[in-house]
């Protein structure tokens, strides 16, 4: 009876996850057969799921295309730069939130939420005006650093939760052992929060890889615009037809690095790392 | 190694809360020194500012004859065992040990020697590779000392370290860093709660009351000379009884009867009016075990047995007593204080295994009547103590002055409860 019920539960729960798999990937799938349609093939409005005549050409000719892998550039240095410098200086402030008692405190946490929330796009004409006044306009910095604004709240939330977890005695222990509070921090208190720190990391760089309006508004040539940017100035010769094999397959190759990253980060994020520290 | 002197050490938090008072000891060099006392007391406070992890508000501490307190912990050069034992998880047992050496720039041969040297005094040899993990709380324990005495730090220091632990692996471990002590000849400040730990461990004890010192001397001297009622309390297992007592001449006056005690005892107390005696449980006997020729009618009594838990070697009977109204209020506060809740007045007796007292039974009790104790209910001051054999007792009334700070500490939080304890 017992094994009756929970056989069925089984065989739910299978239905049911793919169900949810079919939903989700579904127009992922759509995408890749549609990277290796031609060009001729998707403007006869052909609707058929897998290609005809499966080709490479698409591939070869964004590959191939300077705008294209410019952006990539673009969007590869931009993403790490403030994924970088934003877990830096959110690990730092969020330490500092978690251990230290200071006044402001509870202001700085809710501006902190207060700019997480603000809409990105009442932003962008104040933005615009500073950027060209300030020579940042079309620049690696002038994205580098709204992204770091918008994504640094989250981060310090997240990572002060992290801190918080941990133990005082951790550090203390450290600096009885001889560290100093430096020390202390970068051979304990960081690795500890590392889920945390990649966590922060995870969240910045999709955010920063996938953001289009900045990107769009704040770059004018292939010098500083990002590939999601980019993808919107492939419109081809007919502006009634674009060039949905090209746009599909550029989705495709910046769709990768994200699944990369997924896979390799995933791996560090070790739930319960911190158990054993202290009798649980 | 080195000594350590506490000098009038005091320790005020930021809303006022007075958590030591004004405690000065001395820990020899190469001495295991004991602080204990209920919840609340400070002895973890005072622990941590010998190590540095508290600032000190006032008073010296000096380690080997030098002043430390606007030292950092690093720079003090001692090793703590915390209680939670704060291994870190991301290191092997192998890297939680050599942590303090790594730190100390230390050459890895010497540090791998220094661990092997460690982990095989602690029979940690196999657990190098693991994770803590993976450990079980025996061995996170002894992973935690390995790392205090992998360096050679100035002295050691114990916080709580055994409260996580089982009963049966408490007492192994106490044995153990008993040994190790014993071994390294180190100096040692222990922290804990626990009077057994107390007694067993400590070359002296210092047994604190609300950031107040109360007595301060060897396990022998606090079991036989308690400074006052809460020392009497705290130390022995079951407690000392608290009893009613009436002098007159030489003779005491007990809820059970009157007996006579020594002259030079008794002259100290004449006069008083009521005070309590403080009778423990093992000065009690069943008269029919003792040698007949030390029962006299002057030292034995009639009473009605409540209950009777026998233990093999021993038994102890419960007698339930009416207590007067003047002493019941000091005897309840005394209860409070050392963490208790008494519910009804009562005497225990430890009697031989052998005894044959049932419960219900009138049971004929003798009582060693030179070693009972005489305390002032007002101030709680032991009157009969022998001042040559009770250590180091701060002058003024040291339990008067506990329950002055008491006040004082229950006003900046009432009902505190410390998160350190």
């Amino acid at each position: 009876m017992a094994g009756n019920t929970s056989g069925k539960t089984a065989v739910g729960t299978w239905i049911g996850f793919a169900l949810i798999m079919l939903w989700c990937l579904f127009p992922v799938a759509w995408i890749i057969s549609l990277s290796f349609k031609s060009e001729g093939e998707t403007a006869a409005g052909s609707a058929q799921f897998l290609p005809k005549e499966p080709t490479f050409d698409n591939y070869k000719a964004i590959i191939d295309n300077p705008d294209f892998t410019r952006a990539l550039i673009n969007s590869f240095g931009i993403s790490l730069i403030a994924t970088l410098l934003s877990v830096i200086f959110a690990t730092l402030a969020a330490y500092a939130i978690a251990r230290l008692e200071f006044k402001g405190k509870r202001l700085v946490l809710s501006l902190a939420l207060a700019i997480a929330m603000f809409p990105v796009v009442a932003l962008v004409g104040p933005l615009f005006d500073m950027w060209t006044t300030f020579g940042l306009f079309n620049t690696w910095p002038g994205l580098v650093i709204p992204y770091m604004s918008f994504t640094l709240p989250l981060a310090i939330w997240t990572l002060s939760a992290f801190f918080r977890e941990i133990p005082w005695e951790m550090e203390q222990a450290a600096q009885v052992d001889g560290a100093t509070s430096w020390q202390a921090f970068r051979k304990v208190i960081v690795p500890l929060a590392a889920p945390g720190v990649f966590t922060a990391a995870i969240l910045t760089f999709f955010f920063a890889w996938n953001e289009f309006v900045l990107a769009i508004s704040l770059t004018s040539t292939t010098s500083s615009r990002t590939v999601p940017a980019q993808m919107s100035f492939f419109v081809g010769p007919d502006p009634f037809n674009p060039p949905y094999a090209q746009l599909a397959t550029a989705s495709v190759i910046v769709t990768l690095p994200v699944i990369v990253i997924v896979l390799l980060f995933q791996r560090k994020i070790v739930a319960g790392l911190t158990s054993g520290a202290v009798k649980g | 190694m080195a000594a350590i002197e506490m000098k009038n050490i005091v320790k005020q938090y930021g809303d006022g809360f007075p958590a030591v008072n004004d405690v000065s000891i001395d820990v020899e060099d190469g001495e295991f020194l004991i602080l204990v006392g209920p919840s609340g007391c400070g002895k973890s406070t005072l622990l941590r500012m010998i190590v540095g992890l508290e600032d000190i508000t006032d008073g010296d501490m000096m380690i080997g004859g030098k002043k430390v307190n606007d030292l950092a912990p690093r720079d003090r050069n001692l090793s703590m065992v915390f209680q939670n034992y704060a291994l870190y998880p991301h290191l092997t047992v192998y890297e939680n040990i050599a942590f303090p050496l790594r730190l100390a720039n230390k050459s890895d041969s010497e540090v791998d020697e220094k661990v092997r040297e460690a982990s095989k005094t602690l029979e940690l040899d196999e657990h190098l590779e693991r994770k803590p993990g993976n450990l079980s709380g025996g061995q996170r324990q002894r992973v935690a000392m390995g790392r205090a005495i992998v360096r050679d730090a100035e002295a050691f220091l114990f916080d709580e370290p055994l409260s996580n632990l089982d009963a049966k692996l408490r007492g192994q471990m106490r044995t153990e860093i008993s040994r190790l002590q014993k071994r390294l000849g180190i100096t040692t400040v222990y922290v804990t709660h626990d009077q057994t730990e107390a007694m067993t461990l400590g070359d002296r004890v210092a047994v604190l009351k609300r950031g107040v010192l109360q007595q301060h001397a060897t396990p022998r001297e606090l079991y036989e000379n308690p400074a006052n009622l809460f020392v009497a309390g705290f130390i022995g297992s079951p407690p000392m009884n608290f009893l009613p007592a009436k002098v007159d001449g030489n003779r005491v006056e007990l809820p059970f009867g009157t007996v006579t005690i020594p002259e030079e005892r008794a002259a100290k107390a004449q006069g008083k009016g009521l005070l309590i005696a403080g009778i423990r449980p093992d000065h009690f006997e069943d008269a029919s075990v003792v040698d007949a020729d030390k029962v006299t009618d002057e030292a034995t009594f009639k009473a009605t047995v409540d209950v009777v838990e026998w233990l093999g070697n021993e038994a102890y009977a419960y007698i339930p007593f009416e207590a007067p109204d003047e002493v019941r209020e000091q005897l309840t506060q005394l209860e409070k204080d050392l963490d208790g809740e008494s519910l009804r007045t009562q005497l225990v007796v430890s009697l031989d295994g052998a005894s044959r007292i049932a419960e219900g039974d009138e049971a004929t009790i003798w009582v060693d009547a030179r070693k009972i104790h005489l305390f002032d209910p007002a101030t709680g001051e032991n009157l009969t103590i022998d001042s040559d054999n009770a250590g180091i007792i701060p002058g003024g009334n040291a339990m008067a002055k506990a329950e002055e700070v008491g006040h004082a500490q229950d006003e900046v939080k009432p009902a505190s409860d410390q998160a350190t304890t």
